[in-house]
């Protein structure tokens, strides 16, 4: 881990002080009730994107009830303007949030968000902060077909000057939404199609959860599987079914990419001495490929058995249904890839 | 677009006019210098240079408010002297010294100071297009009365960008203003074939008011921003200004040894009888504000602090190394566990 990329807390407990609660809510929703706090605590919070009144993948909904619409504004189909204009906005001290709907739109705006939000600080020689958080739905959702199912993840963790987070359940998307608006930096937030409508507990009072911490949703000791956004709770599934076959299953959400918390996860290989990740991504340069060279190049004595990747095929998501689940991640692409961890 | 118009006392005082003849000769001798250190192998990277088009950016900020802001280009340290930047920390930054302003991280393309209302300079033809108007978007958010004015060239008038601004700028009313220095060239190309139209009308359809502009007579680009400034302030939103002028040296410096010839001798002539410092000095000596006397001390103050500066910066270490893995985040505030 290079000291950039440290966590931004040392924090040995990733859960927050906050009560256990029965209350249940989609994961849209916790998103939602993150910017709200946010917006709560802090009126230079504003919401910028398209259709932000109405919502359309439900993230900003009745947020203009409650703070108006100067605080919640529409924006013209103009990826590469609004995503730049942000960064003006945030130079002279406005916290702006981007709804930019679908992850491959970042595409049109690839300069403002690579060249410019990224590394205006940077070059300034440490000037200026930058609190901007873009966030989107992403990946595959169903038919989405090449353009509305990329993953730019993989991407956006090579750019340097771009927090990333990707949660995975309802209580750490509201909780890292809240530190995402909170962070001095421009924190790109992926919000993965198929979760939004997953339901989780999540407590009714604000509370954050720290970028760079992630955590361990099931314990075990046979094998690591470090899964991302929408792939940890089909890797927790198949956890629970390999523990029937006698293969323990240990599951680390990273939950932010960028830090990546590379302690949570040579921990846990340490312990099982396996390793298999799992990422809602195209293969090459993938953030398995990362977290595997990564544990190689640090842990290889630990390691029982070859590190394994589970990944997209290098192809466009295609749009028929059967072409599109030969590309994607399968539950047998992480079960074999488990199994052959252990065969060794 | 002539420059015959007497010199009005009652629109700028005497010391703001002498400021502005200052700042034009500051911009010009201190880029005459980077022209010879460079070609003398001193600076490291590129330079592009901005003689010749000195009024643009005197004229420009000389019309606004210290605390107002602009956003620059690749061609900026003309826009980033008018606005006010130190030619020693300037000249530090182009040499990639810790005392520049970006304690080397930025260079030529990226020497900033966002003390002094400067929210980027660019790399990237067009990238501060955005930017500059968002910082307009943030201003009026916030309540303020500042305005930003967007520095771009011909060639950032056929971004995409540039429209989509414009287009936000006017549905917001954002105290914008778009300022095209049209150089003639777009990098090694005449404006004209790659570019259709006026792009002083390129506002037009949204209802933004544009205006063309001698961009060599100073006080004729103050007027019609001085006028842009009104507009952005009272609430009425953008302008769009075009400033025709012409760019003395190449793209970049050093580009004979691949550009090759892509100028008339007599384009290139024509414009240097449109010369703006010596056009503006001779208007000041008519409307008896200044004297040869007087000329020739801002000119050697001017030419020994550029002297100044480059010892400045030569005296100047380079950053340690190490500083190349900071400021990439900026610290979360401790104790912020809010």
């Amino acid at each position: 881990m290079t000291h950039t990329q440290a966590p931004d807390k040392d924090t040995t407990e990733a859960r927050p002080d906050v009560a256990p609660t029965e209350r249940k809510t989609y994961f849209i929703k916790a998103m939602q009730e993150g910017l709200h706090a946010a917006m709560t605590e802090d009126d230079n919070v504003v919401v910028i994107g398209e259709d932000v009144d109405r919502s359309i993948i439900g993230a900003t909904r009745g947020l203009i009830a409650d703070f108006g619409e100067q605080r919640v504004r529409n924006t013209p189909i103009s990826e590469a303007t609004f995503v730049g204009a942000c960064v003006g906005a945030a130079a002279v001290g406005l916290r702006p949030v981007v709804d930019l709907m679908v992850g491959s739109f970042f595409y049109v705006a690839m300069d403002q968000l690579a060249d410019q939000a990224a590394k205006l600080r940077y070059m300034s020689g440490g000037q200026v902060e930058l609190p901007i958080v873009y966030f989107t739905a992403t990946g595959p959702s169903g038919s989405g077909a090449a353009q509305h199912s990329e993953n730019p993840h993989p991407m956006l963790m090579n750019v340097a000057g771009l927090k990333i987070v990707m949660p995975s359940t309802p209580y750490d998307a509201k909780g890292l939404m809240l530190s995402a608006v909170r962070d001095p930096n421009p924190v790109v937030y992926f919000q993965d199609f198929v979760l939004g409508g997953t339901k989780g507990h999540v407590p009714e009072e604000p509370y954050a959860i720290p970028l760079g911490v992630a955590d361990v949703k099931r314990q075990g000791t046979d094998v690591t599987v470090v899964a991302i956004g929408a792939l940890v709770p089909r890797a927790l599934k198949l956890a629970a079914q390999l523990e029937k076959d006698g293969v323990s299953v240990e599951v680390v959400d990273p939950r932010t990419l960028v830090p990546l918390d590379m302690d949570t996860i040579l921990t846990s290989v340490s312990k099982t001495g396996r390793l298999v990740v799992c990422d809602n991504a195209r293969l090459t340069c993938s953030a398995a490929s990362e977290i595997v060279a990564r544990v190689v190049e640090s842990s290889f004595s630990v390691l029982k058995s070859a590190p394994q990747r589970v990944a997209w095929e290098d192809m466009p998501v295609p749009f028929s249904p059967p072409l599109e689940k030969r590309v994607l991640v399968s539950d047998d692409d992480i079960r074999s890839a488990v199994l052959r961890t252990m065969a060794d | 677009m002539t420059q015959t118009a007497a010199i009005d006392a009652a629109a700028t005082s005497p010391e703001e006019h002498l400021d502005m003849l200052r700042t034009m000769i500051r911009i010009r001798r201190f880029e005459e210098r980077v022209a010879a250190l460079f070609k003398r192998g001193e600076l490291p990277g590129f330079v592009h240079l901005y003689l010749g088009e000195e009024a643009v950016a005197t004229g420009v900020c000389s019309a606004l408010r210290p605390d107002d802001r602009i956003t620059s280009t690749h061609r900026g340290h003309g826009h980033v002297i008018a606005k006010g930047a130190g030619v020693d920390r300037m000249m530090a930054e182009l040499f990639g010294r810790v005392d520049g302003y970006c304690r080397g991280k930025g260079g030529s393309m990226h020497t900033v100071d966002f003390s002094l209302g400067i929210i980027g300079t660019n790399g990237i033809v067009g990238g501060g297009i955005p930017i500059g108007t968002g910082s307009a978007w943030g201003d009026k958010h916030l309540g303020r009365d500042n305005v930003t004015v967007v520095f771009f060239g011909d060639g950032a008038s056929n971004q995409g960008v540039f429209f989509e601004s414009m287009n936000l700028a006017q549905i917001w009313k954002l105290p914008v203003i778009f300022v095209c220095e049209n150089n003639g060239y777009t990098e090694w190309t005449a404006t004209e074939k790659l570019t259709a139209g006026r792009i002083a009308d390129r506002g037009t359809p949204m209802g933004i008011p544009g205006e063309q502009v001698d961009g060599n007579d100073v006080l004729a680009v103050r007027e019609v921003v001085e006028r842009a400034v009104s507009r952005a302030r009272s609430g009425d939103g953008p302008s769009l200004i075009e400033a025709l002028t012409y760019r003395w040296h190449g793209h970049n410096e050093g580009e004979e040894a691949f550009a090759g010839d892509y100028r008339p001798e007599e384009e290139q002539q024509s414009w240097r009888t449109r010369e703006p410092i010596k056009a503006y000095a001779t208007r000041l000596i008519d409307g008896g504000l200044l004297d040869q006397e007087g000329w020739d001390r801002i000119d050697t103050e001017e030419t020994d602090a550029v002297e100044a500066a480059v010892a400045f910066a030569k005296a100047s270490p380079f950053p340690d190394p190490e500083e190349a893995l900071d400021h990439l985040y900026a610290p979360i505030a401790t104790g912020d566990a809010r």
